[in-house]
């Protein structure tokens, strides 16, 4: 029977990897993910976890210790937020490229300057181009189930990839919910031990990993990292579609909430689908035609579902934790690269808000909603909106 | 030079990657590397007086590379295949029997 607890997104990581049995955990401690390797070494130091826990001196190291662990062949894991993720730059490229399926939570945070603890999604999002699979969780059980997904999915011999699971800082991380425990035999059933089949340390038949590529191969190399994420889409859907038989929860890449009848579609991830949720609930009430779409998989970006939803609505109103300069959201890019091509298209409205921890109250929303409503009206409006800014002190 | 023992195998694999890309990019050999000659990158090169060594091995400890080998005699031999030029030799060198002299090809 599985158990429900009550806790925390960085317990509820912890729960994962510990189902996941992975074999090395290297990990540094940051706000606000602390508590992911904290409660991971109590596990291990109680005997829970066969596993390694390597202490390092950065999260530099924590990921360099992970590919090495990942090159060696065994499930790795580590936990990560902002700062510590960008610390983590310059090896998630070589994870990815070495095809090294670790898997990262991160405590969704702000970076700095100004230095600020608080949530929005600015460290994962900045990570975007480094070929890692990336997941958003709404809630703690989401961080659990997409933490064991993203395993399956980036353990999958058609993909190969590193993964990366987002939850908001605080509002997740720090905040307690009732969260299931799946069984762990259902756990091994569902994962499987990990079985590598290119990198791994066998005296007898040694290899070279992490090797250089001259112009000859380097582009191959790189391609074959495009291919790997493509084939992700696939291989997520079937992992879902197997989770929900093994343990009753449903995912999607995206997940659709009254967009049936809906004239302005809100797109955003992570926590603030919650709240957006409730939301259109209100609207709903008054009769305003408004749904939700929140994309629980960013990367590989969900272009065909993309290309569904635009078909359901006249507004796409992009709600965004992140700013790309110039451009306004990144989310803003990819939906705009998604639809560009299309015959009829969404008019496509961006909002950055909630940044460093700003609360996203209804009265941001409904900020949100005139100006989406406007563009609906077919007045002019702008296409990036920072809302709930406090001009006066600007 | 005595050429890389591994010579023809590296050059089976070196075919084997030009016809299919391994997962990872992975060499199923180890040290292929041995045929990328890293030392063409080099402008100062370590010039060796013999006469003046003292086979202390300082040079061929610090090398980073490491290029320097010891012949039959334990005297070292700049392999310029590999050597980059970085000067750590002649520097550790204590009786200055190693010169960095400009490399004009
Ligand atoms: S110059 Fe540098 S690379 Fe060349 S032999 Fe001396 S220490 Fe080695
Ligand atoms: S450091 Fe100088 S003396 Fe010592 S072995 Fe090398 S060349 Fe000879």
């Amino acid at each position: 029977m599985p158990i429900r607890k009550v806790m925390k997104a960085n317990e509820a990581a912890a729960w994962a990897a510990k189902l996941a049995k992975p074999k090395v955990i290297a990990a540094f401690p940051i706000t606000p993910s602390t508590l992911v390797p904290e409660k991971i070494s109590e596990f291990v130091a109680d005997g829970e976890l066969d596993a390694e826990f390597i202490k390092v001196e950065s999260e530099h190291s924590a990921i360099s210790a992970c590919v090495g662990a990942s090159a060696a062949g065994v499930r790795t894991f580590t936990a990560t937020a902002s700062q510590g993720l960008a610390l983590m730059h310059e090896i998630l490229f070589i994870a990815a490229g070495m095809r090294l399926p670790i898997v990262i939570a991160v405590g969704n945070r702000a970076l700095s300057a100004p230095i600020n603890i608080w949530n929005d999604w600015q460290d994962t999002i900045s990570e975007r181009d480094t070929g890692w699979l990336q997941f958003y969780a709404e809630n703690n059980q989401e961080a659990l189930d997409l933490i064991l997904i993203a395993f399956k999915v980036a353990e999958d011999e058609r993909v190969l990839l590193p993964a990366m699971v987002g939850f908001d800082a605080f509002i997740l991380t720090h905040t307690v919910e009732p969260v299931e425990i799946p069984d762990q035999e259902l756990v091994d059933e569902f994962l499987g031990e990990y079985v590598p089949k290119h990198a791994y340390l066998d005296p007898s038949k040694p290899i070279t990993q992490g090797t250089l590529a001259f112009p000859a191969h380097y582009m191959e190399a790189r391609y074959t990292v495009w291919e790997a994420n493509e084939a992700a889409k696939k291989v997520i859907d079937e992992a879902f579609a197997e989770f929900e038989k093994r343990f009753g929860r449903r995912y999607q890449k995206i997940e659709e909430y009254k967009t049936d009848d809906a004239e302005i579609i809100f797109v955003t991830m992570g926590s603030l689908a919650g709240t957006v949720k409730e939301y259109v609930d209100m609207l709903r009430e008054k009769g305003v035609k408004v749904g939700v779409a929140k994309l629980t998989v960013y990367r590989p970006f969900p272009t065909e579902e993309v290309r569904e939803l635009a078909k359901k609505a006249k507004v796409l109103a992009l709600l965004e934790k992140n700013v790309t300069f110039s451009v306004g959201g990144a989310l803003f890019q990819d939906f705009s690269r998604a639809l560009i091509n299309e015959k009829e298209k969404p008019v496509i409205v961006d909002f950055i808000l909630g940044l460093g921890g700003r609360d996203v109250t209804f009265k941001d929303l409904d900020e949100a909603l005139g100006i989406a409503q406007k563009a609906l009206a077919g007045e002019e409006f702008d296409e990036v909106n920072w809302i709930g800014l406090r001009k006066e002190i600007l | 030079m005595a050429e890389s023992p591994f010579k023809a195998e590296i050059e089976r694999v070196q075919k084997e990657y030009s016809e299919k890309m391994t997962v990872g990019a992975i060499a199923t050999i180890p040290g292929s590397s041995v045929v990328n000659k890293t030392g063409s990158w080099r402008v100062f090169m370590p010039e060796f007086n013999r006469d003046k060594c003292v086979r202390c091995y300082l040079c061929y400890i610090y090398c980073p590379e490491p290029a320097i080998y010891l012949d039959e005699e334990n005297y070292p031999v700049f392999d310029y295949d590999y050597c980059k030029g970085c000067g750590i030799c002649a520097n550790e060198c204590p009786v200055d029997a190693i010169t960095m002299v400009r490399e004009v090809k």
